[in-house]
């Protein structure tokens, strides 16, 4: 494969499209409701009216509005059809000859979509995720061509560093320093993965980059691997993404069989394979030491750093380990430049974040917004606030892991020190709005619960202590529980925090931490007196007697 | 001087608690100078007296009775020490807590029927037998206490130690070997 | 082999550089408790009872799986270490049923000598009371589970030093468990060559020897420690 051969396929691709392209979601979210039969009955129709010329269906990404799908649209100049059956085809192609559809739809000048800047997402819900020809057609490894082709894997690492590009797993380490070190670490033999193992309730932001553009994935390993002299890449996703996983495995054969993947990659002496890991649904795999260790087919349970991956990962290799989103920007970032990419975002915080927006608020779905932006912008402008005329109460972010953010602090701007201030996490993006009916004990004992569920059980803080702190908190809301049992829940979290061995057990008590922060009266309403205490306070001998 | 007015008190247990404070030997005459006993399974008093200033407490929280009792001492006393592990741990008796929340008819089939020789009946006698709690407890889950001596039982040197430090008006801490479990 | 200078409460010492912050305290005379880590086997830094405070580093560290570095200035006892080992080992007893009344390990258990020494007495946490099974198949020994702490040092023995890999673990959080083999009964374990070194690991009563009781249970270390001396320094005295 050359430059050559590759614009060719490009142009090729673009000659062979039709005038009328209608794109159809077939991302997870939009298929369980039938969007494939969506898409089937659309080419029927487009068969019966005689338009096999002019127009083609194409099953594209995630089209971003998920409370409203299956979403349909037309290029060019068509409204965003939702909520889609297949009995509305024909009514579709119809009003591609003019006329109008009497079908719902979505405005797209709604804040929903013009607030957005897709970096990650800029081509989920446009290109066909099953065919690497669709990612060809938009410049899809380009960027890798030119790295391997004209830059050194130090030129590389410094773009990456330049651009200011941070972990997107949550921690929000900076990348290229974490590429520099594997880089440098002595070993002939280094690895790198991708973790797709995305397990907070309510996230769901990998999954549809993974659904709806896995070559870039593909192609952002590569580079990575090409920068820090890894010949042998894994993706670690979880089972209950199989589609996800169906398209990366489809993904992978396409770029091997152009010698994307493989020996000898556009005729340079760079090797790299990547092959998938699927997860059995633990998310303490998540963590990169247990993820690490699921990879080498051991039991996925974590271990102290350091060493950390960079020095010794899988099989005692320098290891790079990095999140789905972060893999999905270095494409991006290579073709556009690091200039382009440290222009979008705050000084500290460069680039955009992907949100997958849930909980109490109207528009549900994914969203890609610069850093910076405010919360308020998030939740009330793109999401339409809280559904039903309630008001928006608070706004969690980052998973069992992160904190709730109550709406007096909504105008934050959504970067990540701003949220650690407020004792939540930028985390994965996973985002769940909660209006004013939500009880925020209730909220802390259903995070408490999944982390006690899915503690590994290998450190007693973690095991115990979250067992203990989900006993304290269904106490509480039994309302049997005295103000001392609200006392040793909160030393639990100050222990479970400090002694915990990973980052599962250091932040399960975040959720608690942050609404007792903001939240506090709400614990306290629940509280009973200490009836079997006549003593305020616990005498000594020499007062008793 | 006025004597301190000590209470034990035998909740449910063995009464080998008791029976290690009674090997406190010739310390109880001492005892019997700087104290009154109040209170206690050795001592005709069928109503917990008011104003006790130090109340030792065996056995696990069990049964009803027990729940009461100790609500009415922990109103009445102003030190409550939780006596050997069944007091502190709930120790024996809770072993019939893993058995789920059918525990108490479990354990009354297998006692009372199922074991019994002859006229095969769990007793039932409402206002004399007192119902089984579903969870025992530990005393400390029930009310606030203030001090543990722990042992199964307790030796009587650690009873000793204890009651000399809370009589000479400092707070007894116990460390080391002196706490001792089973 | 280079040498480190550092300080364990404000002791200054030297020691090799591949020696843990456990090891370095121990030739110090430092003694920090540990419940998972046992010398011949493998450290996993589980227990969290060995942390320790080291100046510059913002997480406690496990002294049992950190390297000694020149200037770390270490602290192994303050209050708030104290504090968190004593809530660990409340954790542990009330995560089972650790009944010491009626344990075969009573008065020869490493959980209840921590737990003195601790200062532990009582636990604030309300008790679990789970229901586990024992596991009596095994012609020579038995596995009370009531009584396990996962401190999977029968599990690193039976891999790393009988190499028969029959103990494992299974489940995840509290549902953890140690497994004979593909989770079968121990008695019928092709793999176990009744050694019976997972028995002399084991800090409490949960594994213990047929028919023991009370006052026969001791532990006979010095097996594991003659096998690991022949093995990695050749020595072949007891």
């Amino acid at each position: 494969m050359t430059l050559l051969e590759l614009q060719q396929i490009k142009e090729s691709e673009l000659a062979a499209r039709k005038k009328i392209v209608l794109r159809c979601c077939m991302a997870a979210g939009c298929m369980s409701l039938d969007s494939k039969g969506v898409k089937e009955r659309l080419e029927k129709a487009v068969d019966e009216a005689g338009l096999q010329d002019e127009v083609e269906v194409v099953g594209v990404g995630c089209m971003k509005l998920c409370c409203v799908g299956p979403l349909v649209q037309a290029d060019p100049d068509s409204p965003l059809y939702t909520n889609v059956t297949a009995d509305n085809a024909p009514a579709i192609i119809a009003a591609l000859k003019g006329g109008k559809a009497k079908l719902e739809q979505a405005d797209p000048q709604a804040p929903f979509f013009t607030q957005q800047k897709s970096i990650v997402l800029a081509n989920s819900g446009r290109i066909d995720p099953e065919r690497i020809e669709s990612y060809i057609a938009v410049d899809g490894y380009a960027a890798l061509l030119h790295a391997l082709t004209e830059h050194t894997p130090k030129d590389v690492i410094e773009v990456i560093v330049n651009s200011g590009l941070r972990g997107r797993g949550g921690a929000g380490f900076p990348t290229g320093l974490k590429w520099s070190t594997v880089a440098k670490s002595p070993g002939a033999k280094k690895y790198i993965i991708c973790n797709a193992d995305e397990g907070d309730p309510g996230a769901f932001m990998d999954r549809s980059v993974l659904e709806s553009d896995p070559h870039c994935i593909l192609e952002g390993m590569a580079i990575a691997a090409y920068a820090v002299g890894a010949d042998q890449g894994f993706i670690y996703a979880r089972a209950e993404y199989p589609l996800a996983i169906s398209r990366l495995q489809n993904a992978i054969k396409q770029a091997k069989r152009l010698g994307i993947l493989g020996s000898g990659i556009f005729d340079s002496p760079f090797n790299f394979n990547i092959d998938l890991r699927i997860g059995a649904g633990a998310f303490v795999c998540g963590e990169e030491t247990a993820l690490m260790a699921s990879v080498e087919g051991k039991r996925g349970t974590p271990h102290p750093r350091p060493p950390f991956p960079a020095e010794k990962g899988l099989w005692d290799c320098p290891t790079l380990i990095n999140n789905v989103e972060t893999i999905a920007n270095i494409a991006p970032i290579y073709r556009n430049g690091a200039e382009w990419f440290a222009g979008i975002g705050t000084e500290k915080s460069k680039g955009t974040k992907v949100f997958a927006l849930a909980g109490n608020i109207k528009n549900t779905g994914l969203i890609e917004v610069p850093m910076g932006t405010p919360l308020r912008m998030i939740v009330e402008e793109m999401g339409g606030g809280a559904p039903g005329g309630k008001k928006i109460k608070a706004v969690q972010t980052g998973g069992p892991s992160g904190g709730c953010i109550p709406a007096q602090h909504l105008d934050t701007p959504v970067d990540y020190e701003s949220l650690t201030i407020l004792g939540s996490i930028m985390g994965s993006g996973g985002m769940i709005v909660m209006d004013d009916s939500t009880q925020m004990v209730d909220v802390a004992r259903f995070f408490m619960e999944f982390c006690m569920d899915e503690s590994c059980g290998k450190c007693i803080p973690c095991r115990a202590g979250t067992v203990q702190m989900h006993h304290l908190l269904e106490k509480i809301l039994a309302r049997k529980a005295t103000p001392r049992d609200l006392a040793k829940l909160e030393e639990l979290c100050d222990m479970v925090k400090n002694t915990s061995l990973c980052g599962l057990g250091q932040t399960a008590p975040n959720p608690v931490v942050s609404t007792l922060r903001f939240f506090r009266n709400e614990y306290e309403e629940l509280l009973i007196p200490e009836t079997n205490c006549p003593h305020p306070a616990t005498p000594t001998a020499a007062t008793a007697i | 001087m006025e004597r301190i007015k000590i209470a034990t008190v035998w909740l449910g247990g063995c009464s080998g608690c008791h029976m290690s404070f009674l090997d406190l030997d010739e310390f109880l005459i001492e005892l019997a100078d700087l104290v009154d006993i109040v209170y206690s399974p050795v001592v005709d008093c069928k109503e917990y007296p008011e104003g006790v200033a130090v109340c030792l407490i065996e056995g696990a929280v069990c049964n009803e009775d027990n729940l009461e009792l100790l609500h009415k001492i922990r109103a009445r006393t102003q030190v409550l020490i939780s006596f050997g592990d069944c007091a502190i741990t709930a120790n024996v008796p809770a072993m019939r807590n893993p058995l789920g929340p059918d525990n108490v008819a479990d354990v009354l089939q297998c006692a009372y029927i199922d074991h019994a020789q002859d006229n095969p009946r769990v007793p039932v006698s409402a206002g004399i037998v007192p119902t089984l709690l579903t969870r025992v407890m530990p005393v400390h889950e029930a009310v606030v206490v203030e001090y543990y001596l722990p042992g199964c039982p307790p030796s009587a040197a650690h009873i000793k130690s204890l009651l000399t430090q809370l009589l000479s008006g400092s707070s007894p801490h116990l460390e080391g070997q002196q706490i001792k479990f089973g | 082999m280079a040498v480190k200078t550092l300080t364990i409460d404000g002791k200054t010492i030297s020691a090799e550089e591949s020696t843990t912050i456990l090891q370095a305290a121990e030739e110090a005379g430092v003694t920090i408790p540990t419940r998972c880590h046992l010398e011949g086997i493998y450290d996993v830094g589980a227990c969290r009872l060995c942390l320790v405070e080291i100046v510059g580093y913002t997480k406690l560290m496990s002294a049992c799986t950190t390297r000694v570095r020149d200037g770390m200035e270490v602290t192994t006892n303050s209050e708030r270490l104290r504090n968190y080992r004593r809530m660990t080992l409340e954790l542990l007893f009330a995560e089972r049923n650790h009944i010491c009344a009626v344990c075969v390990a009573n008065g020869h258990c490493e959980l209840q000598a921590l737990a003195y020494q601790q200062g532990m007495d009582h636990v604030r946490y309300d008790y679990c009371y789970p229901k586990w099974e024992v596991d009596a198949s095994h012609r020579l020994f038995g596995m009370d589970h009531n009584r396990c702490i996962l401190c999977t040092r029968c599990v690193r023995a039976c891999w790393h030093i009988e190499g028969a890999g029959t103990k494992n673990v299974s489940g995840r959080g509290n549902q953890s468990r140690i497994i004979t083999d593909l989770n079968d009964a121990w008695g019928v374990s092709k793999t176990c060559t009744s050694c019976g070194k997972c028995v002399m690991a084991c800090p409490t009563g949960a594994l213990f020897h047929q028919g023991s009781t009370a006052a026969e249970m001791q532990r006979d270390r010095t097996k594991l420690e003659f096998i690991v001396n022949a093995r990695e320094k050749k020595q072949w005295s007891v």
